[in-house]
């Protein structure tokens, strides 16, 4: 698609183009916009996905690729089952029916833990900051393979010490990179709604993820934190990682996300470029429908 | 009114035996509960398990004394397994229920008259704790005085003016043995839950779908957890025991894991040496109100048609039981406890 190109320029990157942003609108330049649209190079695949909740199908999407190293967004009105489809995909449920491949290995039947230690790592909606550990340990405790995590080795420092200097000097890197270094030794609960996703952001990253999946990470933030959430979404992209993330807000989505999935009464009913995704009638019938003000553009 | 009988008993029940028993099992306890918030209400049949594992082992069985210790571990483990498999996955109100039912169970089989031939029904048991006096290294007929010390036929007296501290020798060596298993429990945990396995747990007790998420196999750091509280549980159960030679299974009875409770909340939760000092504090305030009443109604003190002797154990424990509800109001946190954490705002 020949509007790619004026989108990266329009990015408040400074000097050259970043090379992950201009690599994602590339592979997805060429992609249709039909829901279930295959990608040039999916990190997860997911076919026939569908949880009821008793007589309510929460989820039945069809057919769902999500691009290597592009930020997709996830979107739809309340109650169209997008927390619902992030907690099957995280093993955090479990669905009636479906499968799902992420980064070439069978991910429907792994526990939720196996999922993260697999490469995807989520957020949650309603922020899970460990409120009376300091911000410190909740950095620390999202560091993977862990030798002193067992119980017998735990017992014994010297086993474990160097592991956790490295986790603890990367830990302060990333505390720095978000702004939260001075917070480090005061307690996840002292922080503000907003610090809180930061820190559940930051967490996350100590496992070395391959995708990320952030839901509604703007909720409840304010508007200079956002902007701030915002260029840390952009930075994992040029990092090499996949993000898909919820949000409602379209001038959220337009700013960052390369490719738009849109959910509906749990099905999945149209894919695209966040310009096409503003002008399908589809998706705004979708959102007025669900008397929804934020598919106003 | 004899003040300083008072003081003496109280004082001699704060570090003695029984408050070693309690403070063990809270041990165990504020693993579960504390550090892992796992409401298990069931520390008392845990207990039982050790209590019951080393007399049924020793007296049915005809095992040798450390043949019994191991029944009583190997027993206090598999009823972690039973109560931790079904319930460990699910939310945290499902262990205290089966935790408190399965308390009351096990009470209930070694009482039960059918099976009074292997746990002696609710008479209990006796005659298993020979090889552990055996053992004992206090004399029982030494007499001598040293300073403020004194033997007098076994029995150690120790006068502070104020009041002294009297125990026999078979006390003192359930106190020696008690001891030291609580300073070896308090090293275990507080490497332990200073190391990264004890933050899983502290994170598992914040929020365990955030720990999940962050790729931690929680079902099992909760069953380890819960296994090793139990152990440590079945370990209190062999020291009350051998402390009186005999079990008893009703001095198991849910009061047992209340009475826990009280003492972890007391001390602080989360704290290494909560349990510690929240069990000397109970068994403190609580010998104090009873000697202290019995003394006032005996020297006239205390009017007879106020108070009457039968009435001073249940008014001791409405005593005791304001006495948390102050303690709840003034400092919510424990003795050890930091006021900080409480004040957070847990969203
Ligand atoms: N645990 C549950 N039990 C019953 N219904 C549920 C449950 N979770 C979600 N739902 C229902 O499934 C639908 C989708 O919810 P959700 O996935 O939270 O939507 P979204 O995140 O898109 O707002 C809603 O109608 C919701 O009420
Ligand atoms: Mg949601």
């Amino acid at each position: 698609m020949s509007d790619s190109e004026e989108a990266v320029t329009a990015e408040e990157q400074p000097s050259t183009v970043p090379a992950g942003i201009a690599a994602a609108r590339a592979a997805l330049a060429d992609v249709p916009a039909e829901p279930g649209v295959p990608k040039l190079d999916p990190i997860l695949n997911a076919t026939g996905v569908r949880r009821a909740f008793g007589g309510l199908v929460a989820v039945d999407v069809a057919h769902l690729e999500v691009q290597r190293g592009a930020i997709t967004a996830l979107i739809g009105p309340n109650g169209a089952g997008k927390t619902t489809f992030f907690n099957l995909l995280t093993g955090f449920d479990r669905p009636n029916r479906g499968e799902w491949v992420f980064d070439g290995r069978r991910a429907d039947r792994m526990r939720s833990y196996q999922v993260a230690r697999a490469g995807m790592v989520r957020t949650f909606q309603l922020t899970k900051a460990l409120t009376r550990m300091t911000v410190m340990d909740n950095m620390l405790i999202g560091a993977a393979d862990q030798v002193g995590e067992g119980f017998w080795a735990g017992l014994v420092h010297p086993l474990w010490k160097r592991q956790e200097a490295a986790n603890r000097e990367k830990a302060l890197v990333l505390l720095e990179r978000f702004k939260l270094i001075d917070k480090r030794d005061d307690y996840a609960g002292e922080l503000s709604g907003g610090q809180r996703k930061l820190l559940e952001m930051a967490r996350a990253l100590m496992l070395n993820p391959r995708m990320v999946m952030l839901d509604e990470p703007m909720a409840g933030v304010n508007p200079a934190l956002k902007q701030s959430l915002l260029e840390h979404i952009k930075d994992l992209r040029e990092e090499g990682m996949t993000v898909l993330f919820v949000e409602h807000d379209m001038d959220m989505v337009h700013e960052i996300a390369d490719w738009v999935a849109v959910m509906a009464a749990g099905e999945l009913i149209t894919e695209g470029t966040p310009d096409q995704i503003s002008a399908d009638r589809r998706v705004i019938d979708a959102y007025l429908g669900a008397h929804h003000d934020a598919a106003e553009r | 009114m004899d003040w300083h009988f008072v003081f003496s008993q109280a004082l001699t029940q704060a570090i003695g035996p029984t408050m070693l028993v309690y403070a063990l099992a809270a041990i165990g306890l504020n693993l579960q509960f504390g550090y892992t918030g796992l409401l298990n209400f069931g520390q008392a049949a845990f207990a039982a398990m050790g209590a019951y594992g080393l007399a049924i082992g020793v007296v049915v069985l005809d095992l040798p004394f450390w043949w019994g210790i191991g029944l009583g571990l190997a027993s206090a483990v598999v009823l972690a397994l039973l109560l931790g498999i079904p319930t460990l996955r699910l939310r945290a109100d499902y262990l205290a229920i089966v935790t408190i039912a399965a308390a009351e169970i096990v009470r209930r089989t070694a009482r039960a008259t059918g099976l009074s031939e292997y746990t002696g029904g609710s008479d209990g048991m006796r005659g298993f704790s020979e090889p552990f006096f055996a053992m004992n290294p206090y004399p029982s007929e030494a007499t001598w005085t040293f300073l403020f010390a004194s033997m007098d036929g076994g029995r150690l007296k120790l006068d502070f003016l104020l009041f002294d501290l009297q125990y026999s020798n078979r006390d003192l060596w359930v106190m020696t043995v008690g001891w030291v298993l609580v300073a070896f429990f308090l090293v275990l945990l507080g490497l332990l839950v200073r190391s990264p396995w004890g933050r899983v747990l502290k994170g598992i007790r914040e929020d365990e779908e955030a720990v999940r998420s962050l790729g931690k196999n929680v079902f099992a750091y909760k069953m380890q957890a819960l296994v090793i509280g139990g152990l440590i549980g079945a370990v209190a159960g062999f020291l009350f025991a051998l402390s009186r030679a005999n079990v008893q299974p009703d001095t198991f009875i849910t009061d047992f894991t209340f009475y826990l409770y009280v003492i972890i909340i007391l001390g602080g939760a989360a704290r290494l040496f909560g349990p510690v000092l929240g069990a000397a504090l109970f068994w403190f305030l609580y010998s104090f109100l009873s000697q202290g009443l019995n003394q006032g109604i005996r020297s006239g003190a205390i009017p007879e048609d106020w108070l009457s002797a039968t009435q001073v154990g249940p008014l001791v424990f409405f005593l005791v039981g304001l006495s948390m509800v102050l303690l709840l109001i003034y400092r919510p946190q424990g003795i050890l406890g930091d006021r900080r954490e409480l004040t957070l705002d847990v969203r």
